[in-house]
């Protein structure tokens, strides 16, 4: 039951990496061109999805979406370890008033939600791809930094950090060749978590009109399109709404699938 | 440690972290690049009148001064006036709070309705269908996006039953003081539920590893040890046990709860602080943008400061030491 989880979460993840993928060399139509001809039409045989107000193939889009969305995720979470993971640990190693300082920090950054950061951003210089993933990758620092930091501090207990310590090794060296390769596998976990949140965040900025701009076809851009034909085409909604819920749910099975691989024990609490 | 010193302690990291935070916001809105003259008068207009409006708005005095004129100014409730209309921001907020605040309230106060009796069954019946089935469903509600739940609410409900109200909002009373609960309550139930979905999702996941953690406890053990039913136990010593982890959640997600009604009101354009704040990031007017985020980390930062304090109350062996 739980490993089936695991294999589902595997499956949906590598089928919007592959959507994205293909998107670069084939899509079905041009995910751009008006095609006044062609507006509303149901799905079918041409039209797999159907095609929107602008009488563009759903299904185009939704796969170039799928770039802009694994695009600003994984922009946006490598921002988030590159800032929280050192902080974490040095907070980890070191204790005291440095880790004091770190986790305050952390808990002022809570009471920032990727959405407020990105409407800051975005009156201050503009909406953009770029202030959106610098949005949801600060957001995302503090579990970052909240779970290196007590990952580092289990590592730390350990006999081999003692007997590194014990033979001279600097504090640098010790955090590179023995800290980090030993909390890589919890970071993993939490990088598909965040993911998750990642792409549900560009969701709703990009829904609010505070992420890529158009005519860059994204998931939430398409719902907001779609709510305008809501009553004579409900049904061009449901897509790019279910690409998003699928991907979600498949970095989260896949993070609690990775999580039950790595500590059997875990399995029946979490 | 008593727990005078703690409630001491918590107030003022929350003092300093409001302060903070008020240092950041406006950081980001007016030192970034980017002029809020120019973006007001467009960029053909002329250098002299660029420099005057920013004369008028007092932007051509120096950064530190300008902040604590607005710090300052907040801290007696005024958050400015318009860089456009010359209104002033606390009263375009304050009537707006109210909204928002119903939105949040009444999500807050249905998801643990919900999310309590799915997170209890999926604990107490875990290897079983039953249990499979809540654990799925919350999976699933915490994959959805809530505007997207909104959406599809409306496609149900407004689209294809016609039962409800598709977007709008009515005062609970309006200008002319008839009370107008009906309505009201029309209009609220789609975009609440829409929050509701998402929430109760997160919180039946902690419901559920908090109640299994207690029946693992030697305390559980000992009560069906001396014959007490398993409900009967969990009932007696599980609730209380498990809600110190709960309330911790609640208090987390209220903030993510406040981020989804800003989302859900556009959903259903409700005229809330998230549409105020929206409508003001599209016209540049950043005196409101600043005033609206900093109400909203308020916000964020009394809730924290409520969880917090609220463990002093639930659990009575936090009350000697610091309660972090």
């Amino acid at each position: 039951m739980r490993r089936s989880g695991l294999w589902v979460g595997i499956v949906l993840v590598a089928l919007v990496i592959l959507a994205a993928l293909v998107s670069l060399v084939w899509t079905p139509y041009d995910p751009l061109q008006v095609q006044p001809t062609q507006i509303l039409q149901s799905a079918g045989w041409r039209h797999l999805l159907g095609t929107d107000g602008f009488g563009i193939d759903i299904l185009s889009r939704l796969l170039v979406g799928a770039r802009t969305t694994v695009f600003v995720g994984v922009v946006a979470v490598s921002l988030a370890a590159l800032g929280g993971v050192p902080l974490g640990v040095l907070a980890g190693m070191r204790g005291g008033w440095v880790s004091e300082i770190v986790l305050r920090v952390s808990d002022i950054l809570y009471a920032f939600p990727a959405l407020l950061l990105a409407i800051l951003l975005a009156a201050a210089v503009g909406a953009s791809t770029l202030t959106a993933m610098v949005a949801i990758g600060i957001a995302s620092i503090p579990a970052f930094a909240r779970v290196a930091r007590a990952a580092t501090l289990i590592v730390m207990t350990q006999d081999y950090i003692l007997a590194a310590r014990a033979s001279g090794t600097s504090r640098w060296t010790i955090s590179v060749r023995h800290v980090l390769p030993n909390i890589a596998a919890v970071l993993g976990v939490q990088a598909s978590v965040s993911f998750g949140i990642a792409i549900l965040a560009e969701a709703a900025l990009s829904y609010l009109g505070l992420a890529t701009p158009p005519p860059t076809p994204t998931w939430g851009r398409m719902l907001h399109d779609a709510q305008s034909y809501i009553f004579t085409s409900p049904i061009q909604a449901l897509w790019p709404g279910l690409a998003i819920a699928l991907s979600v749910l498949g970095l989260n099975l896949l993070g609690d699938g990775l999580r039950d691989h790595l500590d059997p024990r875990l399995r029946e609490t979490a | 440690m008593n727990s005078g010193r703690t409630v001491a302690v918590r107030l003022l990291v929350f003092a300093a972290s409001l302060f903070v935070a008020s240092i950041a916001i406006f950081l980001v809105v007016n030192a970034l690049p980017g002029d809020v003259a120019t973006a007001i008068l467009g960029f053909g207009a002329d250098p002299a009148s660029i420099a005057d409006l920013r004369a008028r708005l007092g932007l051509d005095r120096p950064l530190l001064v300008r902040y604590f004129a607005w710090a300052g100014n907040m801290l007696t409730g005024n958050l400015g006036r318009s860089y456009l209309t010359s209104e002033s921001v606390t009263a375009l907020v304050a009537p707006r709070i109210g909204v928002t605040a119903w939105l949040v309230v009444i999500s807050m106060l249905i998801a643990p309705l919900v999310a309590l009796p799915l997170g209890m069954l999926a604990a107490m019946k875990r290897r079983s269908w039953q249990g499979a089935t809540a654990s799925t469903v919350s999976q699933i509600g915490l994959s959805i996006p809530a505007f997207y739940a909104g959406i599809l609410l409306v496609i149900v409900f407004a689209v294809t039953l016609r039962w409800l109200p598709a977007n709008g909002y009515t005062e609970l009373v309006d200008a002319t003081g008839r009370w107008r609960p009906v309505s009201f309550v029309q209009h609220l139930v789609l975009p609440v539920l829409s929050l509701v979905i998402v929430q109760s999702s997160v919180l039946t996941r902690y419901v559920r590893s908090a109640f299994i953690e207690v029946l693992s406890e030697d305390y559980f053990r000992t009560a069906r040890a001396v014959g007490w039913t398993r409900w009967r136990a969990l009932w007696r010593h599980g609730v209380r046990n498990a809600a110190i982890s709960v309330v911790t959640v609640i208090g987390l997600q209220l903030a993510t709860l406040l981020v989804g009604a800003i989302v859900v009101e556009q959903v259903f354009r409700i005229p809330g602080l998230g549409t105020a704040l929206l409508s003001a990031v599209a016209n540049r007017d950043l005196i409101v943008v600043q005033g609206i985020v900093m109400v909203l980390v308020f916000a964020v930062l009394v809730i924290n400061l409520l969880t917090d304090l609220s463990y002093l109350l639930i659990d009575p062996r936090l009350r000697g030491r610091d309660a972090r």
